[in-house]
C-alpha cells in the first residue's frame, strides 16, 4: 500500500486496514434488514400487476378477493385517488402513477394492492383479484417512439403530441463537426448499451407505520437516501396531513443498493397510504421477480459515436447522439438539472479540443428509470462509449491500442483541466496507471502469445481501459435535486470519557461507512476508530444528507466528517491552550493531543481535554465539543484507473473466458485499503456481469424477457475470475483529505476492457465493435460470418 | 412468491404412498426432491390438492450393481451419485452429468430419478440415460414394470409415468470392457439449464466402435436421441472424420426452439459441437486415457 | 387444510410448531422462530442467501416445506457461535472482508460451513463451485475465497 498511516494502529485512521466495525453482527445474522422489522398488528400488503404492457383497465373485481381468508383490503387507483394520491412526481419533474385509475403503461406495473394477515393470505387474495384490461398498441423500440404518427404514450398529458421527453445537449456542435470534417481519420459506431438491473440480493420494501394518536409517520424501507424521502413524502402527502416534522424514515441495514433504492418505487407510497387507512403497520416486501420487472432499470442508451484524429494520430474531435429509452416516465435518479446525468464526462482520459454530445429522452411501453447501476450517473454510458471508440480509431489507425492512448492522454501537468465539454478535471496521473497495469498483466509478453496463437488459428485478445469518472455530486452552484441541494453532513460529538458519536446524512449498503468514516473521525482527532461510533440512516437522529449513490459518500460526507472534526479540533485547542495556560498559537498538533511547542512533555491528550469540555472548560465557553458541518464540495472528483483484460474465445460454442484481469485504479487517498481493494473486486463484477451475462430485453408486445434470476444471469463465484488489483495514488486537491470516492469506478471501467479484449481477438478479421452483452451466440455469429467457428 | 393451498401426505412406506396416489389420481403430486416442483409452486404454475412426499419412505436411496445394472434408487440425490466412489470409479459419464444439474445446493436435495421423472427436456439425465440404454422401472398399486428411458419422454413434460406410478429406480447396464462416456453441457452460467447438451457413449473393441449411444439436452420438445448418429458410429474407427459426421447427424435430429439461451440455428450447431466434443472424451475414456 | 404439527431442531434446540403444509421452511425461521437472519433473495432457487443446514447439508430454505423438517436438524447462521466462541468460517469471513452488505453472507457462511465439514482443505477451485449457488452482488466472490481458506487453515492448526 502507497501510503503509510499517520496514526497507530490503535487509534486506526486513514490508511489502515481496519476490520469492519458493522462485521460482528452480519456474521451473527443479527443484521436488521426491513423484512427483519416486525411490529404488533402488522398487515402484509401484495400486489396485483399487470400482464400487459400498455391497456385500458376496464374493471377490477375485488370481490373474490376480499372472500379471501385473512384479507382485509383492496387497495386500487380509485381508492387513492380519493387522496389525489394515484399519481406522484418523479426526481425529474416528470410523472408516475402510484396505482392506475385508466390504464398500464408497462408489464408488471402495479394494478392494486391487497392488504392481509400474513403474505400467505395476501398472495392469495392477489392471485383472486379479477382485472379486465383492454390491450392498447405497444410501443417497445424508441426509434418507433419517436417516429412521427407513432402512438403518443402519455395521453395523461393533454398538450403532448409526442414520446419526446427532452432534448440535452453540450459542447460545441459547430465547432466539432468543423473538426470532424478536416480530421484525418474519423471513426463511427452504432452502440448499444442494453437495459440491466442493479439486482441487489435484498429486493425493496419497506415497513410503514402511522401512530394516529401522535399524527406520526414511521416507515423502515430500504433507502439509499432517507432525507431525501422524508421530504418527498411530505412534499407529495402534505396535503392529506403528512407533515415533515411527523415523518420518519429509518433506513437500517441495506441489502445492497448500486442505485435501484434510489428512487421512490409505487409500492412504498401504497403501503404508506394503506398504514394511514388502515391504522396499522403494513410491511411490503416484493419478490425477485416484481424487483427486476418493475423496479428502476438502468442504463438503455442507444449511442452514435464518432470520434476523429489528426495525421499525428492524436484525436481531434468527439460527437455524441444518443437515443435514452426512459420507458413510460422520466424517473430518473440524476441531479435535476441534469437529464443525462453527467453523461458529458464523455471526452475520457484524453486531450481533445472540440466535443458535442446530445441526448433525446424518450417514453416506452416500459418500466420507468432509469438509474445508476453502481455508477454515477450515465459515465458508464459515456466511458463505454469513448472507451470503445478510443480503440476502434487505434484500430483503423493500425496503432496498439496501449500506445495511442499513452499518445492521447491529458498529461499530469495539465491538471486541473478543463475539458472540451466543461468539467475542470482536478488531478490525474493517467499514463502512471496504465504503464502499471500493463507491468503486471506483462503485456508485450501477452502480444507476442497473441500472435502466435493467431497463427494457429485460436482466438485470444488484449483489451484495455483507460477510465476517467466523475463523482461526489455536487457543489450546490450546479447540484440539486428538486430544489435541494448536493451537500452532505456529519454531526459529530465527543462524549465526556473521549469516545465520540457521528452521524451522517449518508446510507451505506455495504460500503462500511461504520468503519472508514470512524477512521475519518481518528484521523482527523486521535480517538481511536474502535471509539467512535457511526450512525446514518434515521431521519429523527441523523443531519440532513442527500444519501449514498454515485461514489459521492466519501467525497461529501466523508469530508464533512474531516470538517466537523476539524471544527471541534479549533475548540479542543481553546481548550488546551485554558488547560496548559499556554496561548493557542504555542500549541502543536499530533493526532491525539496537543503539546506546547518547545515542552513536549507539556500535552494534553484528546480524552483529556473532552473531559475538561464538560468538567472544566475555560468561563465564557459553551460546554461540550461538538460540532456539524454541511459540506458543500467546490467540484467534483475524478477517480481514475486503467484496466487489461485478456480473452480466450471458444471458437465451437462463442463462450468467452476471461482468463486474467489487472485492475490499477487511483482513488486519491485511501481510507482503508482493505474496503477499498473491496469496492473494486465488487465494481468488477458487476461491470463483467453486464458485459457477458445481464440484459432485460423486451418481445414486440412489451413482454419482459429477463425477468427472473432464470434469465437474469448473476455471475456466480464460477463465472467470476480471480480479480488482480492494484493502486497509484493522485490526491484531490479540493478535497479536505484528498480522497475521490471508489465505490463505482470498477463498474464503470471493466466493461470496455473486456469489449476491447473481445473485438482485440477478431480484429486480424475486421471486426471492430460488439454490443453488450457478448452472450456465447453473439460471438458465435460473427465467427461463424468470419468463417472461423469451429 | 407463495405456494396455493395444498395437502401433504407423508407415506412411510412405498406400498402406503402407492396407495395414495392410487386413491387421489390427478389432484396429487409427487414430492420427492422437491427442486423443480416446489418452484412450479411458488410460480403458481402448478397447483395440485396434493402432495405425496416419498422422501420418508426408507430403503429407497441406493446406488449398486445387481444383475448386471447400475442401479439408482427413487431417493438418490444428485450430491450422492456425483460423490459415489463406484459411480466415480466406473460411471464417469453420471458424474459429468450430476455436477452440472442446477447448483450444489439444488443437488443436495434433487433426486436423480425426480429429473427424470419431471419429464423437462432441459434436465440433464435424461440425454446420458438415452447415452447408456438405461431403463426405469415404474411402480404402482399392483406392481412394476420396466421402460427403456428410450421410450419414456412421451412429449413436452409428458412422460410414461402414470399419476398413479411412482419412478422407483433407474437401471444402467453396466458398461462391457472398451466402453466411455462423456456428458457435454452449454450453460450461459452455474445453475442454468442447458443451452444444449451432448451425451455420448462409446463401446468399442480394437479400436472400432461397435455400438454408439448418443443424447441431447434441451434440443427438442423432448430429450433427443440421435439415432443416425448412433448408427453411422458403428463399426467405425474412432476418428475425427466420424465424430464430424456424428455431430452433424447429431444436430439434424435436433429440433431446438428459440429463447434467451439461443436461436435455432445456434443450438442446433451447438448440438454438433458439443455432440463432437462429447464423443472424443467418451472415446478417450474408452480407451482409458 | 390440515395443519401439522412438526417437531424438529433448530440449532441444537428442540422446536414444535404447527404449519400449513405451503409453509416454507423459511418463513418458519424467520417468521416462526424470529431467527432472521436466514434471507430471502429470489422465487426461483437461485441466489442462496436462505440456505441453511439441513441434518448437516446445506439447502436452500425457500424450496423445503416445513413439514419435510419435521423430525430432522436445522442449523443456521444463529447456530454457528458456540459457547461465545465464533465458528472459524465467521472468523474467516470478518478477518478476509468476505461481506460487504451482509445478506448473502448467513447463506455463503452456511455453504462454507458445510463444505468445510466434507472438505477440511478445499482448492480455491472447489471453493468456488461449492459456492456457485450463492450469489453474492457487493464482493466479487475474491474475499469469499479467501474467507473460506482462512477458516480451513484455522480449523487445521485447531
Amino acid at each position: 500500500m502507497s501510503t503509510t498511516p499517520r496514526t497507530s494502529p490503535e487509534v486506526c485512521g486513514m490508511g489502515h486496514s481496519m476490520k469492519r466495525k458493522e462485521d460482528p453482527r452480519f456474521i451473527r445474522g443479527q443484521g436488521n434488514y426491513v423484512d427483519d422489522v416486525s411490529l404488533p398488528g402488522m398487515v402484509h400488503m401484495d400486489i396485483v400487476r399487470s400482464p400487459y404492457a400498455h391497456a385500458r383497465i376496464k374493471k377490477i373485481d375485488t370481490a373474490a378477493a376480499l372472500k379471501v381468508p385473512g384479507v382485509a383490503a383492496v387497495i386500487t387507483g380509485e381508492t387513492l385517488a380519493q387522496y389525489k394520491l394515484h399519481w406522484m412526481p418523479t426526481l425529474m419533474s416528470d410523472t408516475q402513477m402510484v396505482l392506475p385509475t385508466e390504464k398500464v403503461m408497462y408489464q408488471a406495473q402495479e394494478v392494486a394492492a391487497v392488504i392481509a394477515t400474513d403474505r400467505y393470505a395476501a398472495a392469495d387474495g392477489v392471485a383472486a383479484v379479477e382485472v379486465e384490461y383492454e390491450p392498447l398498441p405497444v410501443v417497445v423500440d424508441p426509434w418507433k417512439a419517436i417516429e412521427p404518427g407513432a402512438p403518443v404514450l402519455r395521453t395523461d398529458k393533454p398538450d403532448k403530441k409526442d414520446n419526446r421527453i427532452f432534448h440535452w445537449e453540450a459542447g460545441d456542435r459547430a465547432a466539432t463537426d468543423k473538426a470532424i470534417r478536416e480530421a484525418a481519420a474519423v471513426v463511427k459506431e452504432r452502440i448499444y448499451i442494453p437495459r440491466i438491473h442493479v439486482a441487489s440480493i435484498e429486493t425493496c420494501g419497506c415497513v410503514a407505520s402511522f401512530d394516529k394518536a401522535q399524527g406520526k409517520l414511521t416507515v423502515w424501507m430500504t433507502t439509499q437516501a432517507p432525507h431525501a424521502i422524508r421530504t418527498v413524502f411530505a412534499l407529495v402527502a402534505g396535503h392529506v396531513g403528512l407533515s415533515e416534522e411527523k415523518i420518519r424514515i429509518i433506513s437500517p441495514d441495506i441489502g445492497g443498493g448500486f442505485g435501484g433504492k434510489v428512487p421512490v418505487y409505487p409500492g412504498y407510497v401504497i403501503a404508506v397510504a394503506a398504514s394511514v387507512v388502515t391504522g396499522l403497520p403494513v410491511k411490503w416486501i416484493e419478490d425477485r421477480m416484481e424487483n427486476l420487472q418493475a423496479d428502476s432499470f438502468a442504463r438503455d442508451y442507444h449511442i452514435d459515436a464518432e470520434l476523429a484524429a489528426d495525421k499525428d494520430g492524436r484525436i481531434t474531435a468527439l460527437r455524441i447522439k444518443t437515443l435514452a429509452d426512459h420507458g413510460y416516465a422520466d424517473a430518473a435518479a440524476n441531479p435535476s438539472k441534469f437529464p443525462a446525468g453527467l453523461f458529458s464526462i464523455c471526452t475520457g482520459s484524453y486531450d481533445l479540443k472540440h466535443a458535442f454530445a446530445e441526448v433525446d429522452g424518450v417514453y416506452t411501453n416500459k418500466p420507468p428509470g432509469g438509474i445508476a447501476y453502481r455508477c454515477s450517473f450515465r459515465v458508464t454510458e459515456a466511458v463505454h462509449a469513448i472507451e470503445r471508440m478510443t480503440d476502434v480509431l487505434a484500430q483503423k489507425l493500425k496503432t496498439d491500442p496501449a500506445e495511442f492512448r499513452f499518445r492521447n492522454f491529458i498529461p499530469p501537468e495539465k491538471f486541473p483541466y478543463k475539458s472540451a465539454l466543461g468539467w475542470e478535471y482536478d488531478s490525474g496521473n493517467y499514463a502512471g496507471a496504465l504503464k502499471k497495469a500493463m507491468d503486471i498483466i506483462g503485456y508485450a509478453e501477452l502480444r507476442k502469445e497473441q500472435a502466435e496463437k493467431r497463427k494457429r488459428g485460436e482466438l485470444m485478445g488484449i483489451g484495455i481501459s483507460s477510465f476517467t469518472e466523475i463523482v461526489g455530486a455536487g457543489p450546490s452552484k450546479q447540484f440539486d435535486i428538486l430544489g435541494i441541494k448536493m451537500f452532505d453532513s456529519c454531526e459529530l460529538r465527543v462524549h465526556p470519557t473521549g469516545k465520540a458519536i457521528a452521524r451522517f446524512g449518508t446510507k451505506s449498503q455495504g460500503q462500511g461507512h461504520e468503519t472508514t468514516y470512524a477512521q475519518i473521525v481518528a484521523e482527523e482527532l486521535g480517538i481511536p476508530a474502535a471509539h467512535v461510533q457511526v450512525e446514518e440512516g434515521d431521519t429523527d437522529t441523523a443531519p440532513y444528507g442527500l444519501g449514498t449513490y454515485a461514489s459521492r459518500s466519501t467525497p461529501t460526507a466523508g469530508a464533512a466528517g474531516a470538517m466537523a472534526a476539524r471544527k471541534v479540533r479549533d475548540k479542543a485547542r481553546k481548550i488546551a491552550a485554558h488547560l496548559l495556560e499556554v496561548r493557542e498559537e504555542d500549541l502543536v498538533w499530533e493526532p491525539g493531543k496537543f503539546s506546547v511547542k518547545g515542552a513536549p512533555q507539556k500535552s494534553k491528550t484528546i480524552q483529556e481535554i473532552a473531559f475538561a469540555a464538560y468538567t472544566n472548560h475555560p468561563q465564557g465557553m459553551e460546554a461540550g465539543l461538538e460540532a456539524t458541518h454541511y459540506y458543500d464540495p467546490p467540484n467534483l472528483t475524478f477517480p481514475f484507473g486503467s484496466y487489461v483484460c485478456v480473452v480466450d474465445l471458444d471458437r465451437g460454442t462463442g463462450e468467452v473466458k476471461i482468463r486474467r484481469f489487472v485492475s490499477v485504479d487511483d482513488c486519491g487517498n485511501i481510507i482503508n485499503p482493505m474496503i477499498v481493494q473491496g469496492q473494486v473486486h465488487g465494481g468488477l463484477t458487476m461491470g463483467m456481469a453486464p458485459a457477458l451475462l445481464e440484459e432485460i430485453s423486451y418481445d414486440e408486445n412489451g413482454n419482459v424477457q429477463g425477468g427472473s434470476f432464470m434469465d437474469y444471469l448473476l455471475p456466480t463465484a464460477v463465472e467470476t475470475p480471480k480479480w488482480e488489483t492494484a493502486h497509484t495514488v493522485t490526491p484531490s486537491p479540493h478535497h479536505p483529505f484528498g480522497a475521490k470516492g471508489v465505490g463505482e469506478s470498477a463498474t464503470v471501467g471493466a466493461p470496455p476492457a473486456i469489449v476491447n479484449a473481445v473485438v482485440d481477438a477478431l480484429s486480424h478479421l475486421g471486426v471492430t465493435h460488439i454490443d453488450i452483452p457478448m452472450t456465447p451466440e453473439k460471438v458465435w455469429r460473427i465467427l461463424k460470418e468470419k468463417g472461423v467457428a469451429e | 412468491m407463495i405456494p396455493p393451498p395444498f395437502d401433504y401426505h407423508s407415506p412411510k412406506t412405498l406400498p402406503e404412498a402407492l396407495e395414495l396416489l392410487g386413491r387421489l389420481g390427478e389432484d396429487a403430486k409427487i414430492l420427492s426432491g422437491g427442486q423443480s416442483l416446489l418452484p412450479l409452486l411458488k410460480l403458481r404454475l402448478a397447483q395440485p390438492a396434493h402432495l405425496v412426499d416419498i422422501g420418508r419412505i426408507p430403503g429407497l436411496d441406493y446406488i449398486n450393481e445387481e444383475g448386471g445394472f447400475l442401479r439408482i434408487g427413487a431417493l438418490v440425490r444428485e450430491s450422492a451419485l456425483e460423490s459415489s466412489a463406484l459411480v466415480r470409479s466406473k460411471y464417469p459419464i453420471l458424474v459429468d452429468t450430476a455436477s452440472v444439474v442446477a447448483d450444489p445446493l439444488v443437488r443436495n436435495l434433487a433426486t436423480v430419478c425426480g429429473n427424470l421423472a419431471h419429464g423437462d427436456p432441459a434436465n440433464d439425465h435424461p440425454a446420458t440415460m438415452l447415452a447408456l440404454g438405461a431403463e426405469v422401472v415404474l411402480t404402482g398399486a399392483k406392481g412394476s414394470r420396466t421402460v427403456p428411458v428410450a421410450e419414456f419422454f412421451t412429449g413436452l413434460f409428458a412422460t410414461a409415468l402414470r399419476p398413479t406410478e411412482v419412478l422407483s429406480e433407474i437401471r444402467i447396464p453396466v458398461p462391457p470392457a472398451g466402453s466411455g462416456g462423456a456428458y457435454v453441457k452449454l450453460e450461459r452460467k452455474v445453475g442454468d439449464f442447458a443451452t444444449a447438451g451432448a451425451a455420448a457413449f462409446l463401446v468399442s473393441k480394437g479400436g472400432t466402435i461397435e455400438r454408439a449411444g448418443i443424447g441431447l439436452t434441451n434440443l427438442g420438445p423432448t430429450p433427443v436421441k440421435a439415432r443416425d448418429a448412433e448408427k453411422a458410429l458403428a463399426g467405425k474407427r474412432a476418428t475425427e472424420d466420424a465424430f464430424a459426421e456424428a455431430g452433424r447427424l447429431a444436430a439434424a435430429a435436433a429440433s431446438p426452439s428459440a429463447d434467451r439461451r439461443g436461436s435455432v440455428e445456434y443450438k442446433r450447431e451447438m448440438a454438433r459441437v458439443l455432440t463432437v466434443r462429447a464423443l472424443r472424451l467418451a472415446a478417450r475414456r474408452a480407451e482409458g486415457r | 387444510m390440515a395443519k401439522h404439527a412438526i417437531k424438529l431442531t433448530v440449532n441444537g434446540a428442540p422446536r414444535e410448531a404447527s404449519v400449513e403444509s405451503r409453509l416454507l421452511l423459511v418463513h418458519l425461521l424467520r417468521e416462526g422462530f424470529r431467527l432472521t437472519g436466514t434471507h430471502i433473495g429470489c422465487d426461483t432457487t437461485h441466489c442462496g442467501a436462505c440456505t441453511v443446514l439441513l441434518d448437516g447439508v446445506p439447502v436452500k430454505s425457500c424450496t423445503v416445506l416445513a413439514v419435510q423438517a419435521d423430525g430432522r436438524e436445522v442449523r443456521t447462521v444463529e447456530g454457528l457461535e458456540k459457547d461465545g466462541k465464533l465458528d472459524p468460517i465467521q472468523e474467516g469471513f470478518m478477518q478476509e472482508h468476505g461481506l460487504q452488505c451482509g445478506y448473502c453472507t448467513p447463506g455463503m457462511m452456511m455453504t462454507g460451513r458445510a463444505l468445510l465439514d466434507r472438505s477440511p482443505a478445499p482448492s480455491e477451485d472447489e471453493i468456488r463451485h461449492a459456492i456457485s449457488g450463492n450469489l453474492c452482488r457487493c464482493t466479487g466472490y475474491v474475499n469469499i475465497v479467501k474467507a473460506v481458506q482462512h477458516a480451513a487453515g484455522k480449523r487445521e492448526g485447531a
